[in-house]
């Protein structure tokens, strides 16, 4: 018994979900948002660093009102070993700009906001509801929900998944497969608050202006991983992730990395008194283009971070999200709009924009990247940072020693912790990956 | 080790807002004599140290301050150790900045 139709059904409120819902209802479309969050976005946790660009294609004027914290003008590359870290460090004034490129936002808020957006649109937002089981007919065609509420079948043409990375809908209904240990990272985070003169002054900002720490090396204990800091208006988003096989294999546990992390001087003098208001855990999909499920079929697509759609070497995932929610809205349209099923033959349009977008083909182009890093990660993650730090103190401390010694000590550290064939071989193995 | 001992799990999660749902847990772990090398796996890997091993030597779970990253979905529900669900609608964490 299905006890209400819509055109199409979004699962999801987080990124893809709420650019699925919003294009759909811009275009007509009788649309029902499900979201089991108390309001959209308290379910959803990010880093996170919202990227212009994919959002403007959805809301062209979202500075107006959206809740965004810093603009980034300043990011930094750290390669840590124990007690220092080397950086490379990229500060442009030209990101001063008057339609900024990428931003700083929190999640809670901004998914408020972007969901206020897709129910002003006309869509049917339904929060505290959690979807129990997609409806298949006979032939396994998807032809709606069944939810937690009271008579809670639903029906529609067609049910976008925007369910998130571990995708439980999908993967039980047995569209997909759930993802692999090995191909999605852990992540840890806290939220530590500053008074804003405080967090401009250690960071070097004024303003508006924003700067983003990426950090890899021993912080990860040898795991594939990273940690990250990311400046918020009065707030310090900081965190670290690593792959979930790898922290099993290690039995190393997630806050213990997070609190070391913390601790390391490089770290600490940043963070010092702040307050933490929260503490939150997220999986990120890593496998990149070769992880990618079957992305439609009869009455469904996915997208989003349950499609594994993130571009782990750009640290990307939030616009492949917008992005393919709106594609998916799109290609839905166009065959509502032509009066045709949504079959898998017909929703194969999807797939098409999907390919033919800066989603596929970047995810395309660094394939091989995730077995790289996850094979060589004890090289990439541990041994390279602290030659590297070795190099660099070798470097700079002046104490009598000759300099030729001091790069013959250096290049002796590197043939030792990887042999020349190892280095050269890291070399071409990271071009080839990279191509 | 010692520095992981200093941290207890309990002091971030008390930061954050639950709505929970008494009596229903969301996540069961299967009735067993010996954990499985998932289940103990769970110990060390679920962020908000949500299971613990129990005087008769069994992995149970208290899934209160569960966070719901999902990772012992991915590690120990392929294997039938766990039985896993989100929490009803409305229900469990709820992020004030996510």
């Amino acid at each position: 018994m299905i006890d209400e139709r819509f055109d199409a059904i979004v699962v999801g409120a987080g990124m893809a979900g709420n650019a699925a819902a919003l294009t759909l209802a811009q275009r007509g479309l009788k649309v029902l948002q499900l979201e089991r969050g108390e309001y959209s976005g308290s379910k959803n946790v990010q880093g996170a660093i919202l990227y212009a660009d994919m959002l403007e294609k959805l809301v062209p004027d979202f500075r107006d009102d959206a809740p965004l914290e810093r603009h980034l003008v300043e990011q930094r590359f750290w390669m840590m070993d124990d007690n220092s870290h080397t950086g490379l460090h990229y500060r442009s004034d030209e990101f001063n700009e008057e339609r900024p490129n990428r931003y700083t936002i929190i999640r809670a808020q901004f998914d408020k906001w972007f969901s206020k957006k897709v129910q002003e649109a006309g869509a049917v937002v339904l929060c505290e509801t959690t979807v129990l089981e997609l409806l298949q007919d006979a032939y396994g065609k998807v032809i709606g929900v069944r939810t937690d509420r009271n008579s809670g079948k639903i029906g529609a043409d067609v049910v976008v998944l925007a369910e998130g990375v571990s995708g439980l809908l999908g993967t039980r209904a047995g569209l997909r497969k759930m993802p692999d240990k090995n191909n999605v990272a852990l992540a840890v985070k806290e939220m530590h608050f500053l008074p804003q003169e405080t967090l401009e002054a250690r960071f070097n900002l004024r303003g508006d202006e924003g700067a983003v720490i990426e950090a890899v090396g021993t912080i990860s204990q040898g795991m594939t991983g990273m940690g990250f800091i990311y400046t918020n208006k009065e707030s310090i988003s900081l965190g670290i992730g690593c792959l979930v096989a790898d922290f099993e294999k290690t039995g190393q546990t997630p806050y213990g990395l997070l609190e070391k992390f913390k601790q390391h001087p490089s770290v600490a003098a940043l963070i010092a008194g702040s307050e933490v208001k929260e503490y939150a855990a997220h999986l990120i999909p890593e496998g990149g283009f070769k992880a990618i499920p079957q992305l439609y079929g009869d009455g469904w697509v996915v997208v989003g971070d349950a499609a594994q759609l993130n571009n782990a070497v750009h640290r990307e995932g939030s616009n492949l999200a917008m992005t393919s929610g709106r594609l998916a809205a799109e290609a839905i349209f166009q065959i509502k709009s032509r009066r045709d099923p949504m079959t898998k033959k017909n929703l194969a349009l999807y797939k098409k924009m999907l390919d033919e977008s800066f989603v596929m083909k970047d995810l395309k182009k660094y394939r091989d990247m995730p077995d790289l890093l996850h094979i060589q990660a004890q090289n990439f993650f541990l041994t390279y940072p602290q030659l590297v730090s070795k190099a660099m103190t070798n470097f700079l401390r002046v104490d009598g020693t000759p300099k030729r010694e001091k790069e013959k000590a250096t290049f002796r550290s590197f043939l030792t912790a990887r042999s020349p064939m190892g280095l050269v071989g890291d070399a071409v193995r990271l071009a080839r990956a990279w191509r | 080790m010692s520095a992981e001992a200093a941290v207890r799990v309990e002091d971030k999660l008390y930061l954050n807002r639950y709505l929970v749902d008494s009596g229903r847990a969301h996540i069961k772990v299967r009735p067993h004599a010996k954990p499985s090398a998932a289940l103990l796996s769970l110990l060390k890997l679920c962020p908000a140290h949500c299971y613990e091993m129990n005087s008769a030597g069994q992995v149970e779970i208290a899934t209160d301050g569960c966070i719901e990253c999902g990772t012992c979905r991915i590690v120990a529900e392929p294997s039938g150790d766990i039985e896993w669900n989100y929490p009803r609608g409305g229900y469990g964490v709820l992020f004030k900045f996510g």
